[in-house]
């Protein structure tokens, strides 16, 4: 997760710069250190010295000049390498190729929504390479449901905001496949620490794969059938939605295809029966103040709602 | 029999009761006793949050640590950001102004002695009702709840839909009363320094405490009041129905942004700036020679005061602002780097030539100047936006702050204690456990924000109450708890030394370090109407003239 090993343009330029700025700072750090190094050392009390006071200086306007001026053409040309980057990034134009994403942050999980490919998803995203050659960078559109929250993947791009009555965009271009790490970077109440954050650049033909898979509708597997039972006719349907059923809550995660993730409660723990399980008794035991009541079921009714969960592929 | 009648009768006359004692310092108009209530009471609040940040330290220390549920560690941080900003520096920083700007410049106390214990009283109950909501924050709700919305209290954090109860209620008043003291307190150091200055001391030859103090206080008029403002309009919103922050009735959550680091950001300066006033004193007498560039020092100050109002927005990188506006806010932050630096130099030219001395006080003004360069090197850092977009919001951040706050303003005011406690007790502080507390202070303070910044770089958000392993935070955690451990028993060393010195201490005398400016013409502690009678200045060292009559300072100037 260092943001020393950018993965994509805008993570990439933001390198440079700041490899640029490090190395500034780190000059004019040596540069003032040494001179206070060198006159504490040289200009300390000795024995030889005692009991005469050194020559009273006032000041020297030359001198002051000198350190005045030269701050000035730092600042400047700090100032023009960041403005420059600012607008790289910030202004870059959206190419039609685009894939277009709505981020929405909840208490405390995310929600990623691909308007244009009628698929809903939570807490891991994907997206797929960009080649250069066949440019598809992913832009995304970032709300908030509830409270402040901000997106950060180190990799891929600096942090922005999601925030409450206001459209925030962000961009990034993946160069490389692999899983890359982040979470949520604003204080969004009890359970920020847990607001974890996987993406997953996929190949272009393994992101369409996905994307295809996404897009059906909830497997029906009626081995799972009293399970289901459980679930339509507990509260889960009021905030969760798995498509193809009566269940179409919005303030929770989308389960349609939650067994195509590898992790539950945003990355709190991993997706295994056991811990699907432990999450659906007792939601605090795995994520303290997490939003999920724990809906006091019975063990059967748990066994038959697990099966049902892991039908949902 | 009656002979003992006369000695208890005589007794009571010379040693007051324990009773008159408290008396006389509640109700006390005195501008030293204020300064050291104020002080006191910082002490105290200092020890308290102190204790937060362990609490905080020891969860991180591993993990997946359980050492405090997430919801009282998001307590802890909330109330040790508040509580070390709002009611250790502000009155600390406050209490050395009320206790040195009159000695120092020849008066016998502030402009409003009235105003000036309202001030103080309003600070502490502030403190008392921030506190008290351990007890009564939830309300209705049922168990007392601190306030659990992190020290910048972002809206809607605190709409009643996200923070029920009364707990946030508590932070808004506690913070507006302790402002409103503020407020009265810097009125009165202006009226103070503007109007009761002695004879001769023009504003060019007032000890630059004074005119740093004069800026600091004007800054506080400036900034304190939107916070203020803001509190209110927050209280309308959370008892009378506004929608100014409630987002979920159309307000705006970043009006609240604005509004906080409009306070926010100039509250760096206005609790820096009397840090530089300690180091402008206490670096000259170290290095036996005046301030290098008295003037520059000056006008850089009065400087920074009017860029710092210009670069609130810098905190709010992330919000998705344009890019002029990310622009415009990167320039002005880069620019308030300049008079900085020209300080920093200043000090250096001071140091020049100079002989220093590695009193205590000294020791920790050489600390502070290099760690508060490497402070203002990060900010430089994050005043580009693009690299603020990875380091915000990240243990970075945490670690550049407290470099400035704990590596800049914590070791000045150690400075100004070691400096000027000879003067308020009459007493020296032990060298030996002086030079002992800076060395293990040091350490702990290394050890604790150096690694953090590396955790920032590693993409460890803060305000996390735990971690997931294996993301090379671990290792950086573990030494981060240890320094903070060492630093608590630095702490110890220090409060113990304020203790024991105070009867144990070598006698001071009125002039110990052979200093310069009119506190050190009269007894330690000074008497209570501080000056028989008025002095009259010809120069910026009074006591240097006095010192050298065959060449005084006021030929020069």
């Amino acid at each position: 997760m260092s943001i020393f090993a950018p993965a994509s343009t805008p993570a990439q330029s933001i390198f440079d710069l700041s490899m640029f700025v490090l190395s500034v700072t780190a000059v004019i750090f040596i540069v003032v250190a040494t001179l206070l190094v060198y006159a504490i050392v040289k200009f300390r009390a000795t024995p030889e010295n005692a009991g005469r006071e050194p020559a009273q200086v006032y000041g020297s306007t030359q001198i002051e000049l000198a350190w005045t001026i030269t701050p000035v053409l730092i600042v400047l040309v700090l100032f023009a390498a960041t403005a420059r980057v600012i607008h790289a990034i910030q202004d870059a134009p959206q190419p039609p190729t685009a894939v277009e994403v709505t981020v929405i942050g909840h208490q405390f999980w995310w929600e990623y929504r691909y308007p244009a490919l009628g698929v809903v998803t939570a807490n891991e995203l994907h997206i797929p390479v960009s080649e250069p050659s066949r440019p598809r960078p992913t832009f995304l559109q970032l709300l908030s449901a509830d409270t402040d929250h901000s997106f950060w993947i180190p990799e891929l791009a600096g942090k922005t905001d999601l925030i409450p009555n206001r459209i925030n965009r962000l961009w990034m271009d993946p160069h490389r496949r692999g899983i890359f790490l982040g979470q949520c970077a604003q204080y969004c109440g009890t359970q920020h620490a847990k607001m974890l954050q996987r993406v997953s650049v996929d190949t272009p033909e393994d992101f369409d794969a996905w994307v295809r898979a996404q897009q059906q509708a909830a497997a029906r597997d009626e081995s799972a059938v009293a399970g289901r039972r459980v679930f339509e006719t507990t509260a889960c349907i009021n905030c969760h939605t798995v498509r193809g059923t009566a269940a179409n809550g919005r303030f929770g995660p989308d389960l349609t295809h939650l067994m195509s993730r590898a992790t539950i409660a945003s990355g709190a723990a991993e997706n295994t029966p056991e811990n699907l399980r432990l999450w659906l008794k007792d939601p605090d035991g795995i994520k303290p103040g997490s939003l999920m009541p724990a809906m006091k079921l019975s063990e059967v009714e748990l066994d038959a709602l697990v099966r049902y969960m892991q039908s949902l592929r | 029999m009656s002979s003992e009648v006369l000695a208890m009768q005589s007794a009571r006359i010379d040693e007051p009761t324990w009773i008159e004692t408290l008396h006389g310092w509640v109700t006390t108009v005195d501008h030293k006793r204020i300064g050291l209530l104020y002080i006191l009471f910082a002490l105290l609040f200092l020890v308290i949050a102190g204790v937060e940040a362990l609490v905080i330290r020891i969860q991180l220390m591993y993990p997946h640590n359980d050492f405090v549920s997430p919801q009282v560690f998001n307590q802890m941080f909330t109330m040790h950001g508040t509580t070390m900003i709002f009611f250790v520096a502000m009155p600390i920083l406050f209490g050395f102004g009320n206790y040195l700007v009159p000695l120092m410049i020849g008066a016998r106390d502030m402009a409003f002695p009235r105003l000036n214990a309202f001030s103080f009283w309003l600070s502490a109950l502030g403190g008392f009702l921030l506190y008290f909501s351990f007890l009564g924050g939830g309300g209705l709700y049922g168990a007392g709840a601190a306030p659990d919305v992190g020290w910048w209290a972002y809206a809607p954090l605190t709409a009643r839909a996200f923070s029920p109860g009364s707990s946030s209620d508590y932070w808004t008043i506690a913070v507006l009363v302790s402002g409103f003291g503020s407020i009265g307190t810097a009125v009165n150091l202006v009226a103070t320094i503007v109007c009761m200055r002695c004879p001769g001391m023009t504003l060019t030859r007032m000890p630059l405490l004074a005119w740093l103090y004069l800026t600091m206080a004007g800054m506080v008029l400036i900034a304190v009041t939107p916070l203020s403002a803001a509190q209110i309009m927050l209280l309308i919103d959370r008892y009378l129905g506004g929608h100014f922050f409630d987002t979920q009735a159309g307000g705006s959550a970043t009006l609240w942004m604005h509004f906080f680091w409009i306070f926010g950001h100039p509250e760096v300066y206005i609790l820096i700036i009397p840090c530089f006033a300690f180091m402008s004193e206490i670096i000259p007498v170290f290095s036996r020679k005046p301030i290098f560039g008295y003037p520059v020092m000056v006008a850089a100050t009065v400087c920074i005061a009017f860029v710092s109002m210009s670069v609130w927005a810098h905190h709010m990188f992330t919000i998705g602002m344009n890019s002029y506006a990310n622009s415009f806010f990167a320039i002005t932050t880069m620019a308030v780097g300049v008079p900085t630096g020209i300080k920093i130099f200043n000090w250096l030219g001071t140091m020049w030539g100079g002989r220093i001395q590695f009193r205590t006080p000294m020791l920790f003004a050489i600390g502070f100047l290099f760690q508060f360069l490497i402070a203002g090197l990060t900010g430089v850092m994050m005043a580009s936006a693009p690299f603020d977009w990875q380091l915000s919001l990240s243990y970075f951040v945490v670690a550049h702050f407290h470099y400035v706050i704990v590596g800049g303003i914590l070791f000045a005011l150690f400075a100004a204690f070691y400096y000027w406690y000879p003067k308020v007790t009459g007493r020296m502080l032990s060298e030996r456990l002086g030079t002992l507390h800076f060395w293990l202070f040091l350490l702990g303070f290394h050890l604790t924000f150096d690694p953090m910044h590396f955790a920032g770089l590693l993409g460890m958000p803060r305000r996390i109450y735990t971690y997931e392993p294996g993301r090379g935070w671990d290792a950086i955690n573990l030494i981060v708890s240890v320094g903070a451990l060492i630093q608590a028993v630095a702490i110890v060393i220090f409060v113990a030394n304020l203790i024991v010195s105070y009867w144990k201490g070598a006698r001071a005398g009125k002039d110990p370090w052979d200093a310069w400016t009119l506190e050190w013409s009269m007894s330690s502690p000074p008497p209570a109407y501080n000056f028989a009678s008025i002095p009259t200045v010809a120069s910026r060292r009074p006591l240097w003239d006095l010192k050298h009559p065959e060449d005084p300072d006021s030929r020069y100037e």
